[in-house]
């Protein structure tokens, strides 16, 4: 069920998660959001070499259900995506925090992360929403 | 057992025809039609008899379902049954033998008979002037939306480039607002499922272009606060818009031009009995208010000295937006609906709606959750979470349901119910057709509980099992391509 989520990650309310490496960091979406947009079929990846602000749409996920927004979970710039999401993107619900990745984030603010919510309570805001 | 594709049962020298001897002289088709056109290979056509052919689609109609073969609850469709006597109506040799390019003097009934719908459709919405031009809702709502935007720059207003809808709303609103060039701006929906008024307050600005709001919601809930928006976004000069999609709750006892709406698109398809889906194109008529008369597609529909005739004089119209005048098919079947229900019928039609959906929710919300609390209109939505603690999901459910013999219904939506699903009856099913269904959902979910497996396998009774959504979507396959010809690598 829904109910994973790593600790040594960063989560935002609209459900992506932020792995900070340093000056980079690598985000997806949380298991959460993949559980509740059921089989991903198709995402559309953020541009690479470009730069997103926090919360801005930097991509789109496509589902059986519904067609969704990628945010952007941190201020910088994308310099590499999961490609092999192209062909694969069921990725993202067998591995949301692992070969499911989608975006690898250089940070322009890297204490922006700080802002975003511990796994605790993000596991608290998920069962806020049911 | 699925039906083989004609392709499948071709064999070489069966033919449906036998064609006379030629008796002009013949030319080779490389005389005829320049070589670009010409094919270099061959078509590969499937050959069959006659009877082949209408026996593969003699069996393809059995497998369908359609409202006049079950009930149909697909909310926010209105799928309501369509009443033969709409086809005895247009199927006068008057209506469906006339070409739009006849001269006006011929063609007087079928110009009266849209005048006259025009007048109608304006009672009905209260609103001041119509046209007929769009071939479906969302077509009405780009109509509309390039109405407004042609307002606002007629005023020097261009710069205002929003569009404000709530997060309830139907997936054609912002699809709509992003074509005609607008941001779109949603607005939340309170935890009554009305819009949030201090949310809307703070978005509303001078930059607003229209509201786009669909009342009652697609949650199947009137927002009574619609004068207070109303006023709040004229406030600010922007301009109402009103999808009719669920017009069928209100005929005859609200209008949409009472509650401040500027503009309003009307499926026919869905309120006035026209066919739906498959069954035919729609029709998504626009009305509009005095202010935006000078705007409206043309041509009009004029009256002169008892003569109609189609008006081109528009000023400042945005232009064509159908070719000809519409799906005038649909507007005689909407004109002999509306006609043959009168006043009293078409208010009695939004009374029954509404009470078939809530008789559906006070049987069905003890053993499903209620995405929002009733009372509601003319739908209302339901959610699968309970079920869900089982491992069934909203999507078994509606599986499940083709197994009962029900069309299931709108799953997954608004977006805001989690596992959604949205049941609208209408008003054209009796008693024991709502029991019927009632029933069917109850041993559902009592399926959902003691033995899943049952729910999460259907369909077990069609003829093509439960299908593979994601390879369907990941990998479609369209097209029927032959074995062993090659390509015909014309591109």
């Amino acid at each position: 069920m829904a109910g994973d989520f790593p600790d040594d990650l960063r989560y935002t309310e609209s459900d992506e998660w932020v792995r900070v490496e340093g000056g980079e960091a690598v985000s997806g979406i949380s298991a959460f959001a993949s559980e509740q947009l059921g089989d991903v079929v198709y995402l559309q990846l953020p541009e690479v070499g470009k730069r997103y602000g926090r919360t801005e749409v930097f991509g789109e996920i496509e589902s059986v259900k519904a067609v969704s927004d990628l945010f952007c979970p941190l201020s910088g710039e994308v310099i590499a995506v999961n490609e092999e999401l192209d062909a694969t993107p069921g990725l993202v619900n067998e591995e949301p925090y692992g070969r499911g990745w989608i975006a690898r984030i250089r940070l322009e603010n890297p204490a922006e992360a700080e802002s975003l919510l511990e796994a605790a309570a993000y596991a608290q805001n998920t069962t806020e929403r049911h | 057992m699925s039906e083989p594709l004609l392709f499948d049962r071709s064999s070489p020298g069966r033919k449906g025809y036998s064609l006379p001897a030629c008796d002009v002289p013949e030319r080779p088709v490389a005389d005829l039609i320049p070589a670009p056109y010409l094919r270099r290979t061959a078509a590969e056509l499937p050959q069959l008899s006659e009877p082949d052919v209408v026996r593969h689609f003699t069996h393809l109609s059995k497998l369908n379902y359609s409202i006049d073969s079950g009930f149909y609850p697909l909310g926010s469709c209105t799928m309501k049954y369509n009443p033969k006597v709409n086809e005895v109506t247009v199927n006068q040799p008057g209506w469906r033998s006339i070409h739009p390019y006849q001269p006006e003097a011929t063609v007087q009934g079928a110009l009266h008979l849209m005048y006259d719908l025009q007048d109608l459709l304006c009672e009905i919405a209260g609103m001041d002037a119509m046209t007929l031009q769009p071939a479906a809702g969302a077509h009405g709502e780009l109509t509309g939306l390039l109405m407004i935007q042609a307002y606002h720059r007629s005023r020097g207003e261009g710069h205002r480039n929003e569009v404000i809808a709530p997060d309830s709303s139907h997936g054609t609103n912002p699809a709509t607002a992003s074509m005609v060039g607008y941001t779109l701006i949603t607005v939340r929906s309170d935890e009554r499922g009305r819009v949030d008024l201090n949310e809307l307050k703070s978005l509303v600005s001078d930059r607003t272009a229209a509201l786009m709001l669909t009342n009652p919601s697609t949650l199947g809930l009137f927002d009574e606060q619609v004068l207070d928006m109303s006023e709040m976004v004229h406030e600010a000069g922007g301009l109402m818009y009103y999808d009719g999609a669920n017009l069928n709750a209100i005929m005859g006892i609200a209008r949409p031009g009472d509650m401040g709406f500027d503009v309003v698109h009307i499926n026919l398809h869905k309120t006035f009995t026209t066919p739906h889906g498959g069954g035919g194109p729609g029709a998504g008529p626009v009305g509009v208010k005095q202010i935006l008369e000078p705007f409206l597609p043309m041509p009009a529909i004029g009256r002169r000295d008892e003569q109609y005739f189609l008006d081109y004089a528009r000023d400042h119209t945005i232009g064509k937006v159908r070719s000809f005048y519409g799906n005038f098919g649909m507007l005689v079947r909407a004109y002999t609906y509306i006609r043959r229900m009168g006043s009293d019928g078409l208010s009695q039609v939004s009374r029954d709606a509404v009470l078939s959906a809530n008789y559906l929710r006070s049987r069905l919300n003890d053993l499903y959750d209620e995405g929002y609390p009733g009372p509601n209109m003319q739908e209302f939505v339901l959610s699968g979470r309970r079920q869900r603690k089982s491992g069934v999901r909203t999507m078994d459910i509606a599986k499940r349901l083709i197994d009962y013999g029900f069309h299931p219904p709108t799953v997954y939506f608004p977006l805001i119910v989690d596992e959604a699903l949205m049941i609208e009856p209408t008003e054209t099913e009796n008693k024991d057709t709502l029991d019927a269904f009632v029933d069917a959902m109850r041993s559902i979910a009592r399926e959902a509980e003691e033995t899943p497996e049952l729910v999460t396998g259907a369909p077990l009774t069609t003829s093509i099992g439960r299908l593979d959504e994601v390879r369907a979507a990941r990998f479609p396959d369209l097209r029927w391509r032959p074995e062993k010809v090659e390509d015909a690598a014309t591109g």
